[in-house]
């Protein structure tokens, strides 16, 4: 085993600081050390999504990132998306759309259709497929999540020319 | 007062009953990562659990040196068989009358076996010692062939006393497990040999996995103090579960909680009982501590439960103009090294015996060896009642074979070959009474939706530029019509370790009308919160979103025997209709009494009692509720609870009608998929929008199953497909958009009518995504092809027809 | 899936990264996205007991289009590959390459430099950089030196990166011409079962130079110089594309695996350099 680091980064707004040994991955560290328990391990090699968080702006898989590598990172998970009482448009939408089941893949999904949003706010279904293939989900059969994802990013969009 | 009271379609509506498009009520945790899965689970001191494997898939073990691992700073313990025997429980029984290695007891018979279980301070710890256990193998000869295993001198099962009958009934060799056969083999060799047309054909389907998206693991903690274990874990059947527990550990069951939380998807993998589980609880029982044991993927695909795998030879008769005369099946399946199906005890093949399908098959005869192999145990049902998938891919694949035989269109043979409305409840040749079906009608519908018959000019004139050279795409137009049999019991025929197939429901009405529900079931992402509630809501009048539905705590829930086989809605949902029953009888007796009527004066009106010709004299159930905690009422306990335990009389029989339409690279062999439509008829419709997102579900499982995911092994029984890089489990860049539909054909003896819809669309999905392969190619030549139709067994195909030129 | 313990460095310049490079030899290697080095860590396949990450290290990043000649910093990533607008009007075939690669995030952790130094035959990096003839910058204790792309690979996971050199830079001159990089595979996230590189110039209705290479049908990737030759002064009809695919599949070795048996593999390869050939001279 090797000494332990001091591993600082910023979750959800939060500045969080811990000790983890440099291999802890960043998905374990982040459910176990600071209870995170939205993001899941899924499939452990990096082709499944369910530990997408964001980090310095950008969607990672967290299964397959040292937390070591990680540290100083600003990291969102899906517990920094919404408030119970301020939910994302995402997260409403994936409830109103049924975009979700089990619920295990959902909170990967939702943190990377964020992104995925604010890379391209106006998607194509096709443009959503693509932009989504690196979270698999078992139970949907995504016709529902794309619908969701549809859906919000219209609202998203009709709230800001709202505002504009 | 009357001109308050809300208008009676509105009161409707404001309950969210049946047959509305409720949201889910599980989803605003799910969508804030507020689920609680098994590896959320933490407790104080609580220590990890983790595997060693073996690498070989079969092998003696010379030795087993635990030491330099227990040394290792942080481990606390390493157990072997050795340490489980003197505790009886170095093997345990499995679902279907054998047993299996709990750790491998001086042989190991798969690769990824468990040889030793880790117990230390952390993941980390725990996976460095696995290392450091040195395990001395004697490699041994691997049987990986069926049919190679039945003719080899090499004895898997060792600890089995040759000829000695098995579970059920005799054994023909020492690698064979069971013979199971059903219906008349003498007349249906009769028709056969007589007939004016016979069919045959040889069709594998294949070893695949469920592989829900979160794999199986548990927490036991055992506390001394009190004498009780608590256990949580991926359990789609936590009361068997417990009771298994109690058996094999000696605890009573009383001192022993099982708690399913939520469950990140099962498709049967969580059904059974698997070596993780006993060793968490040994583990924590040695150890004083909780102990966590989470598989990763590989282990998942590797050793839990795997599904399907049979070799199936079909021969099938009809006259000249196509009406089917007999049908003959015999199965070689391949249950690896342990038989640890999950079946229900008296049906070591499952329900593989409704292969008869849709269709009015006068005779037949089903026969299914069961034979060891160096594979992994499992034979589930991977989203599909036992064995259905394969029975139905069996029966849609026998029916376009026999198309072929007699030059005919496959729609118009199954339509002239369909059971008839009429015939319901319908007799099948292998034994099973078929409640209720509308198939024709499902059929047209399908048809009509999607113009077959311009379809089929289409791929005629596809085929015309094929020949031509214009282009290299062929069409392929796949067609299924299934029934399933689902909802297992009844009790007198289904059991599971002798637990009759019943299942439950409790519910207490809360003084202010409220209330709480508890099941014997399970969701693993149906929605049964919101599903049992919306049944609840409808028979009770008390609306859906009032009622808490609770799943999953063997300390609080009725017993039940679990969610798999689509059996909750036709079982537990027909338990939780009758309790809302006796509610609403127990709530019409109060009524009367405070609207001082007769109990016959009042009837039920959507969420409240009238008096009888006088609708503004009336109780609504919310008042009903407080009543009965408030009021002493001659001859009425206090309270408003109900229980019911239901032994259903007969399985329920949803059926549908799928058409994909297919596009296929002659020279990748890439499929391109079109169209797909499905229709569904799973009898009355509680959540139409849930519904439809199981058949989009279901739908992608079939595509992933047909089109290439498999389990695959090497002659050395090395497992191929072991990460999700080989694996097929499609994205969403892979699956098509469907389009879905339905027909209702209620059941007639359920209470509800409901029938269960979970597991149809893969059952018939498989068979659809399958015939669009296999039909593109009917044109030249085709009469069979195996499963899975990835890339290059497609190829493959057009290769072996000639059609690369 | 744990990996096993290692000591984690995180230098700030190339410097010390060639300094723990030589202090710890084979027991150390450098790490840039590594999202093909932790699945290998996890599955203890690789065991590495001092692990440098490159993320701190000044210079490795950033693309510059400059006098027609193209420069990758190593730990470009995949995603910054696609939304470069400068790269995408100078070498569009990158951002055709890239958005073949694995999946979103995987993207935006893999680098091109990770992608062609660690020598695995089923990335489409490095394909991709021989038939653009890029060349690698290797930094290492005796300064820098740069290696041809088409040089590099020796045999899978075998490169002529010295233990302690680390590859910093990709340059190559902005291709002219049509393009095309064509990959068939099983789903998202999969390596190619074949894939193609094909960059061709036209001059009138005649080819004047194209370079074609392949990947994951051999050992290593194939640039097939015959196979540009044998377009080359052609008009690219069917004789010349069929010449090219027969001096491709003369040069190309592949295995058997889970995507599918040899033949298959040849075959397809054939189709899918046919079909790159035509998308690239229809872009000519």
């Amino acid at each position: 085993m090797s000494d332990k680091m001091h591993i600082k980064l910023k979750v959800n707004g939060e500045d969080r600081e811990f000790l983890a040994e440099p291999r802890e991955l960043l998905i374990y560290a982040l459910r176990e050390h600071l209870d995170l328990t939205g993001p899941h391990v899924g499939c452990d090699t990096s082709h499944c999504g369910a530990c997408t968080v964001t980090i310095d702006g950008k969607s990672v898989k967290s299964c397959t990132m040292f937390v070591a590598q990680a540290n100083g990172a600003e990291i969102t998970t899906i517990e920094g998306i919404g408030q119970p009482d301020a939910l994302h448009v995402l997260q409403e939408s994936f409830r109103e759309h049924h975009g979700l089941q089990c619920g295990f893949c959902t909170p990967g999904m939702i943190t990377r259709a964020t992104k995925l949003l604010e890379e391209n706010p106006d998607p194509t279904e096709e443009d959503i497929r693509f932009g989504m293939a690196g979270n698999i989900c078992r139970c949907t059969g995504y016709q529902n999540i794309v619908k969701s994802i549809q859906a919000a990013a219209t609202e998203m969009n009709s709230a800001k020319e709202a505002a504009e | 007062m009357n001109d308050m009271t809300p208008d009676r379609d509105d009161r409707s509506a404001n309950l969210k009953g049946m047959g509305c498009s409720r949201k889910r009520v599980e989803d605003v945790r799910f969508t804030q990562g507020k689920g609680n899965y098994v590896d959320d689970v933490k407790l104080p001191g609580m220590l990890h659990g983790d595997f060693v494997r073996s690498p070989y898939a079969h092998a003696r073990i010379k030795s087993i040196n635990t030491e330099a691992a227990m040394a290792l700073d942080g481990v606390v313990a390493v157990l072997t068989a050795e340490d489980l025997a003197p505790l009886n429980l170095h093997w345990m029984p499995t679902l279907a009358g054998d047993k299996q290695m709990v750790l491998a007891d001086g042989k190991v018979l798969f690769q990824g076996q468990e040889v030793a279980f880790v117990v230390a301070r952390d993941r980390y710890v725990a996976a460095d010692a696995v290392e450091l256990v040195e395990v001395d193998y004697e490699e041994l000869p691997v049987l990986v062939d069926p049919f190679e295993a039945l003719q080899s001198d090499v004895v898997l099962r060792e600890d089995l006393e040759p000829g000695a009958d098995g579970a059920h009934g005799p054994r023909k060799h020492h690698n064979h497990i069971f013979l199971w056969e059903a219906g008349d083999e003498a007349t249906t060799n009769q028709v056969l040999e007589n007939a004016e047309v016979v069919a045959e054909e040889t069709m594998y389907y294949h070893r695949t996995h469920p592989c829900p998206l979160e794999t199986c693991g548990s927490v036991a903690s055992m506390d001394k103090v009190n004498g009780k274990l608590t256990l949580w874990g991926t359990f789609q059947a936590p009361h068997v579960v417990r009771t298994v527990a109690s058996l094999l550990s000696g605890i009573e069951e009383h001192n022993i909680r099982v708690i399913s939380p939520d469950i990140g998807g099962g498709f049967g993998n969580k059904v059974g009982v698997y070596p993780g589980y006993v060793c968490s609880i040994v583990a924590s029982i040695v150890t004083g501590k909780p102990v966590k044991w989470i598989e990763d993927r590989m282990e998942n695909l590797m050793s839990t439960a795997f599904a399907r795998d049979y070799w199936m030879t079909g021969r099938i008769s009809a006259t000249k103009e196509g009406k089917i005369t007999g049908l003959h099946c015999h199965v070689t399946a391949d249950h690896g090294a342990f038989d640890a199906c999950a079946d229900p005890t008296k049906y070591p093949a499952g329900f593989m015996n409704i292969c008869t399908g849709s269709y009015d098959i006068p005779v037949a005869y089903l026969g299914v060896d069961g034979v060891y192999t160096n594979k992994a145990p499992g034979g589930v049902s991977y989203r599909c009642s036992f064995r259905v998938t394969e029975a139905v891919y069996f029966i849609e694949r026998m029916i376009e074979v026999l198309a072929i035989e007699l030059n005919m269109d496959a729609a118009e043979l199954r339509r002239i070959n369909f059971i008839k409305k009429e015939q319901f409840p319908y007799k099948a040749a292998l034994g099973w009474e078929y409640d209720s079906g509308d198939y024709h009608t499902a059929w047209d519908k399908a048809l009509k939706t999607v113009e077959y018959d311009a379809l089929r000019r289409e791929q005629a004139e596809r085929i015309e530029a094929f020949k031509r050279g214009e282009t290299r795409k062929l069409m392929g137009i796949g067609l299924s019509f299934f029934t399933e049999i689902v909802g297992a019991g009844p009790v007198k025929n289904c059991d599971i370790l002798g637990m009759g197939m019943f299942d439950s429901c409790e519910i207490r009405i809360h003084p202010t009308g409220s209330a709480i529900a508890r099941l014997g079931t399970i969701s693993q992402g149906q929605g049964h919160a919101t599903t049992f509630a919306q049944i609840l809501a409808s028979e009770t009048g008390i609306p859906a979103d009032s009622i808490t539905i609770e799943e999953g705590d063997t300390d609080t829930a009725p017993y039940g025997l679990g969610t798999y086989g689509s059996r909750s809605t036709p079982v537990a949902g027909a338990a939780t209709a009758l309790a809302g029953r006796k509610i609403r009888a127990k709530a019409q007796m109060i009524a009367a009494y405070l609207l001082e009527v007769h109990d016959d004066d009042v009837e039920f009106d959507v969420d409240r009692f009238v008096v009888k010709g006088a609708p503004e004299r009336f109780k609504t159930m919310k008042e009903i509720a407080y009543a009965a905690y408030n009021q002493a009422i001659p001859g009425v306990e206090p309270g408003l609870e109900a229980v019911s335990y239901y032994d259903p009389p007969n399985m329920t029989y949803p059926f549908g009608a799928y058409v994909c339409v297919m596009d296929i690279d002659v020279d990748t062999g890439v499929p391109e998929i079109r169209r797909f439509y499905a229709l569904d008829d799973c009898g009355t419709r509680i959540n139409p929008m849930i519904i439809e997102g199981q058949v989009h579900g279901g739908l992608t499982e079939a595509l992933a199953v047909a089109l290439g995911q498999e389990i695959a092994y090497d002659d050395l029984g090395n497992v191929k497909t072991g990460t999700l890089m080989d694996f097929f489990l499609p994205t969403a860049w892979e699956t098509p958009n469907y389009e879905t539909d339905h027909t209702v054909t209620p059941s007639p003896h359920h209470p509800i009518g409901a029938k269960g819809v979970g597991e149809s669309p893969h059952v018939g999905g498989v068979p659809c995504f399958s015939n669009a392969v296999q039909d593109a190619f009917r044109a030249f030549g085709l009469r069979h092809t195996h499963m899975p139709h990835d890339h290059w067994r497609i190829w493959k195909t057009a290769n072996d027809l000639g059609l690369h030129g | 899936m744990i990996p096993a313990a290692f000591e984690y460095h995180r230098p700030a310049d190339m410097a010390d990264v060639i300094a723990l490079l030589e202090e710890h030899g084979d027991d150390a290697r450098v790490m840039a996205g590594g999202h093909s080095l932790i699945p290998m860590m996890k599955l203890r396949m690789a065991e590495i007991p001092h692990l440098i990450d490159l993320q701190d290290v000044a210079g490795l990043k950033g693309i510059t289009v400059a006098d027609g000649r193209v420069t990758l910093g190593a730990m470009v990533t995949q995603h910054e590959l696609i939304q470069h607008q400068g790269l995408a009007d100078a070498a569009p075939i990158l951002r055709e390459a890239a958005l073949v690669i694995a999946d979103p995030q995987v993207r935006y952790m893999g680098t091109v430099g990770g992608n062609v130094a660690n020598g695995d035959p089923g990335n489409d990096m490095p394909g991709l950089m021989q038939c653009l003839d890029a060349e690698f910058t290797l930094v290492g204790p005796d300064g820098e030196r740069t290696v041809s792309a088409r040089d590099f690979c020796e045999a899978a996971y075998m490169t002529e990166r010295e233990d302690e050199e680390v590859l910093t830079a990709i340059s190559f001159d902005a291709p002219a011409g049509g393009y095309a990089y064509e990959k068939q595979k099983r789903k998202i996230g999969d390596y190619a079962t074949a894939a193609a590189a094909v960059i061709l110039q036209k001059d009138g209705g005649t080819c004047t130079a194209a370079s074609i290479a392949m990947t994951n049908l051999s050992d290593v990737p194939v640039w097939s110089e015959a196979a540009g030759e044998a377009l080359t002064g052609t008009t690219v009809d069917a004789a010349a594309v069929s010449a090219a695919v027969q001096a491709v599949l003369d040069d190309i070795d592949p295995v058997e695996d889970n995507r599918g048996p040899v033949a298959f593999k040849r075959h397809v390869a054939g189709i899918i350099l046919t079909r790159a050939i035509q998308r690239a001279w229809d872009r000519a």
